[in-house]
């Protein structure tokens, strides 16, 4: 089938790329935009380690086709950071140790913001819940939990 | 110099809470994992997999993938090199069936090609004829005498005559008289378990990237507990030296003791020898479940005596573990660990491993403990709760303790069970009020700790900073605590360090990041490492001083003249020695290898409590603390991490997890959405306990802590389950259908 050219917004950078019909948003973000920090852990939407925003939606790139960033605005976690400051949510996951491997924190990190754009002051149940299409295996989520909270006090505070 | 060798047991840097190292790679994205990287060239491999269970392959025909455009290669196993050694014939047999196929799953080609669509199109023009076989993957089934057989002609001579060939070991151990033991006892309870084989989980599937030269040099990256162990088999199986075949360990996302094999590194090597082109394989997720992994299944029958007043009499366990289709020695593990936690006048447990048309066993967190100690911890509740009881206090009573001979031979030098079990005793945990319809449980856990090879060495930068070149891939935080050891050692700041990972060319052999083996033996190891450049360094100033070297001691980061010529002259500092050190021979480095022994036990001791809803059959976790002997924990928050972390796989191996077989001998659940793995939603905070008790082989104390935080949250689910309600499960996981089941017969 013939490849689509697309154009569209990757955390605020004009973008094009060609793809072919089937290709996710994640294979384009891996492999035509050098993006790895989006990791796949399952291609089957069960793990969120691919999370990435879609026009401030919260969505996991391996379900959604590249051809639907047409027009969008895609934000990943190589867009979290500003230039050298870490996001609060960054600098709380190191200093509350929210992570071992890291391979599920770029996800969690890209879904903890979406969460906390919404709702600035989240119980934990909120955060539990909302976090919950997010697998981390090393960590048991405690950490994570506090990082979360931590960074959403600092954030209120700033 | 003369070095001081007494037990430190005041530290600055040891025991505070840095930032790690990778902390900002890991939080922007920057971090390179196993399918991260790209090669120029390169071509993309997808394996062929066995839909059968257990099958002869009469023929394999690759002509018509081999013909198709845009395929560069096909390999079988007739690209490898055959092993003669079975350990190393297994792992190969494992990437690439050779004459059968023994799982559903099991890889029998793979085609390299220009895009991952066409490999994906050429795996199916790979033409295989199967004779269909018989199977079996239960492990009291494949036991029976007319069993389908797995594997013919691999059982020991361990294994007794009359049983299936099925059975390919037998082992033993124990002491004292189980006979007299029993009869000594007021009751004597026997009960038989089965846990579910479950799956490490980690989130990175395996990946990797190979490049093979015409001059026969590669390369290989890929996400592993161990490069050199990679290396070796690798070269192994493709029949070369190891030093034309150099492993890089990428960034590690999760491994638990899965990633301490291979499975796909051989099979790219041997597309990229074919077509002199990187090929690079990555997993998808139901081949990781299907083709990777999971832990023994078990079926186990426990036996213990008991006094009115709680002492135990005699003890017994028969395990019969099944670690898939390949020969497996986790049930050892197993029987070893049963009884550790008790000191015991009569004690005897027998394994036996068994094959089943299942994925070859990996090692996951504890291999073998977690099973045999859920079921031991189970009989010790029901005996408890039927002699009226308090279960902490039998388990003091009982605990082993130093000078404990221990149910697997050795007898214990300086261990933290008994503080470990009062610290729980006291903590508030233990006494909350719980309402109506609610259980607390709790278990004990073991861990006997590994040491193994290791190699490190140690650079004095002439700015005054040091690296440090270790070579063992950092799963949870390890190259913030080898930094901090030697910080700690070297007397200068944990932020003058930088630890990297070594690839297999850089630094001698280090075994596999296992048996919680990094920040005890790869620190002890840098801790002599920073000890033979202080030596070097208090030598160097010596000569700048003109004094003999044994008369500089190194104090605070800095080498400062002793005895008589103490005050002499103003110390000077690591940085100071290293900006003249051209000017006084040359760099400076440190280096230490050695083969570990001292790991040090590990306890640890779990409370849980759990509320069962009668209608779903859906248990909710409601309280959870961990309570373990770290030894001295060199970053607490990575030791709690491992505690929480190790719990949270246990409660769900406790509730959920299971591979699901078919009657077909298919595996019905290889994928995230039906093995469900617990979710922060799930889950409440897991509060953590830390107990120092320095384990007297470590300089610092340090015992491993990785694995033992699995081991206690089977049986501590199991019994708060029984006593929330009124009934007790012998199986795992005890998941909402099996609870139900267990109710509607209460």
């Amino acid at each position: 089938m013939k490849s689509i050219h697309v154009s569209t917004t990757v955390n605020g950078d004009a973008i094009e790329f060609i793809c072919a019909p089937e290709d996710s948003l994640l294979d384009v973000l891996r492999n035509r935009m050098g993006l790895t920090g989006a990791k796949e852990g399952c291609g089957t939407g069960d793990c969120g380690a691919c999370s990435v925003t879609l026009n401030g939606r919260l969505v996991c790139a391996c379900l959604v086709l590249g051809a639907e960033a047409e027009g969008a605005a895609i934000g990943t976690i190589e867009g979290l950071a500003d230039g050298d400051t870490l996001h609060p949510l960054q600098q709380s996951f190191i200093d509350h140790a929210a992570l071992q491997c890291g391979i599920c924190t770029p996800g969690i990190l890209v879904a903890a913001k979406a969460l906390l754009d919404r709702n600035p002051d989240p119980t934990d149940t909120e955060v539990r819940y909302w976090l919950a299409g997010n697998l981390c295996r090393c960590t048991g989520y405690d950490k994570i939990i506090h990082a979360v909270q931590d960074a959403a006090h600092k954030m209120r505070s700033a | 110099m003369a070095l001081d060798n007494t037990p430190k047991r005041v530290f600055k840097v040891v025991g505070t809470r840095p930032p790690r190292p990778d902390g900002v790679d890991k939080v922007t994205g920057r971090a390179l994992y196993g399918a991260d990287v790209s090669a120029p060239g390169m071509l993309t491999a997808h394996i062929l997999r066995s839909p059968h269970p257990h099958a002869a392959i009469v023929s394999i025909d690759t002509s018509a993938a081999e013909a198709l455009e845009g395929v560069k290669a096909v390999v079988t196993a007739a690209d490898f090199v055959r092993q003669d050694d079975g350990s190393l014939r297994d792992v190969l047999d494992n990437c690439m069936a050779r004459d059968k196929v023994l799982y559903d799953g099991h890889a029998l080609a793979a085609v390299a090609a220009t895009t991952p669509d066409i490999a994906k199109a050429a795996l199916k023009l790979i033409k295989v004829t199967y004779k269909a076989l018989p199977h079996v993957t239960d492990v009291d089934a494949a036991m029976r005498a007319d069993a389908p057989v797995v594997q013919e002609g691999r059982s020991l001579e361990t294994v007794p005559d009359g049983m299936s060939q099925n059975v390919t070991s037998h082992c033993e151990f124990g002491h004292g008289d189980l006979a007299a033991g029993f009869a000594k006892a007021d009751l004597v309870v026997e009960r038989s378990f089965t846990t579910a084989a479950t799956h490490q989980g980690y989130i990175e599937p395996h990946a990797c990237l190979a490049s093979m030269t015409a001059d026969g040099k590669a390369d290989l990256w890929c996400c592993t507990q161990g490069q050199y162990n990679v290396r070796t088999l690798c070269a192994a199986m493709l029949g070369m030296e190891a030093s034309q075949l150099r492993v890089t360990a990428s960034e590690i996302g999760g491994g638990f003791g899965g990633k301490t094999t291979v499975f796909i590194e051989p099979v790219a090597l041997a597309l990229s020898r074919k077509t002199g082109r990187p090929v690079k394989i990555v997993m998808s997720r139901d081949e990781v479940f299907k083709a990777t992994g999971p832990t023994v299944s078990s079926s186990i029958d426990v036996k213990i005596g008991m006094t009115r007043d709680g002492r135990i009499t005699a003890a017994e366990a028969h395990l019969r573990y099944s670690g898939g289709a390949f020969p497996c020695g986790t049930v050892d593990m197993g029987a070893q660990s049963a009884f550790a936690s008790y000191d015991l006048s009569a004690v005897r447990t027998l394994g036996w491993n068994v094959l089943t048309n299942r994925p070859k066993e990996a090692a996951y967190r504890a291999p073998g403990a977690p099973q045999a100690i859920y079921a031991v911890e189970s009989v010790v509740d029901e005996l408890c709760q039927k002699l009226g009881l308090d279960p902490l206090d039998v388990r003091l009573m009982n605990a082993a303790r130093k000078g404990t001979r221990s149910s697997y031979g050795p007898t214990f030098d300086d261990i933290g069970l008994i503080a470990t079990l009062e610290a729980a005793k006291a903590h508030p945990h233990y006494v909350a009020p719980l309402a109506t319809g609610q259980g607390r449980g709790l278990s004990a856990g073991f861990w006997f700790n590994f040491g193994g090879n290791t190699c490190v060495s140690l650079n004095v930068n002439t700015d005054g900073t040091v690296g440090i070149t270790e070579g063992n891939p950092d799963i949870g935080g390890s190259r913030a605590a080898i930094s901090q050891m030697a910080a700690e050692e070297l007397g200068i700041p944990y932020d003058k360090i930088r630890t990297i990972i070594a690839d297999t060319s850089s630094l001698g052999h280090n075994d596999v990041t296992d048996g919680s083996r990094v920040t005890f033996a790869v620190g002890l190891a840098t801790i002599k490492a920073a000890q033979d450049a202080v030596a070097k360094m208090c030598s160097r100033a010596a000569r700048i001083w003109g004094i003999d070297e044994e008369a500089v001691v190194w104090v605070d980061g800095a080498a400062m003249p002793a005895g008589p010529n103490a005050g002499k002259f103003p110390p000077m500092t690591l940085a100071e020695i290293a900006a003249v050190s051209f000017n006084t021979g040359g760099p400076i480095a440190g280096h230490f290898e050695f083969n570990a022994d001292g790991a040090g036990v590990s306890f640890g001791v779990h409370l849980v409590d759990v509320e069962v809803d009668r209608e779903t059959g859906a248990t909710k976790v409601l309280r959870y603390t961990v309570f373990q002997d770290a030894g001295k924990a060199v970053h607490p928050s990575y030791v709690e991490g491992q505690m929480q972390g190790g719990a949270v796989q246990g409660i769900g191996w406790a509730l959920n997890e299971e591979y699901i077989y078919g009657a077909d001998g298919r595996l019905q659940n290889a994928g995230f959405l039906d093995y469900r793995v617990p979710v922060a939603s799930d889950l409440p905070p897991i509060e953590t306990v830390i107990l120092e008790i320095p384990n007297p082989g470590h300089p610092y104390g340090v015992r491993g802590v990785g694995e033992t935080p699995i081991v206690p949250p089977l049986a501590a689910l199991s019994n708060a389950v029984s006593r929330a309600i009124g009934t007790r499960l012998n199986s795992l996981p005890m998941s909402p259908p099996r609870i139900l089941k267990a109710l509607s017969k209460g």
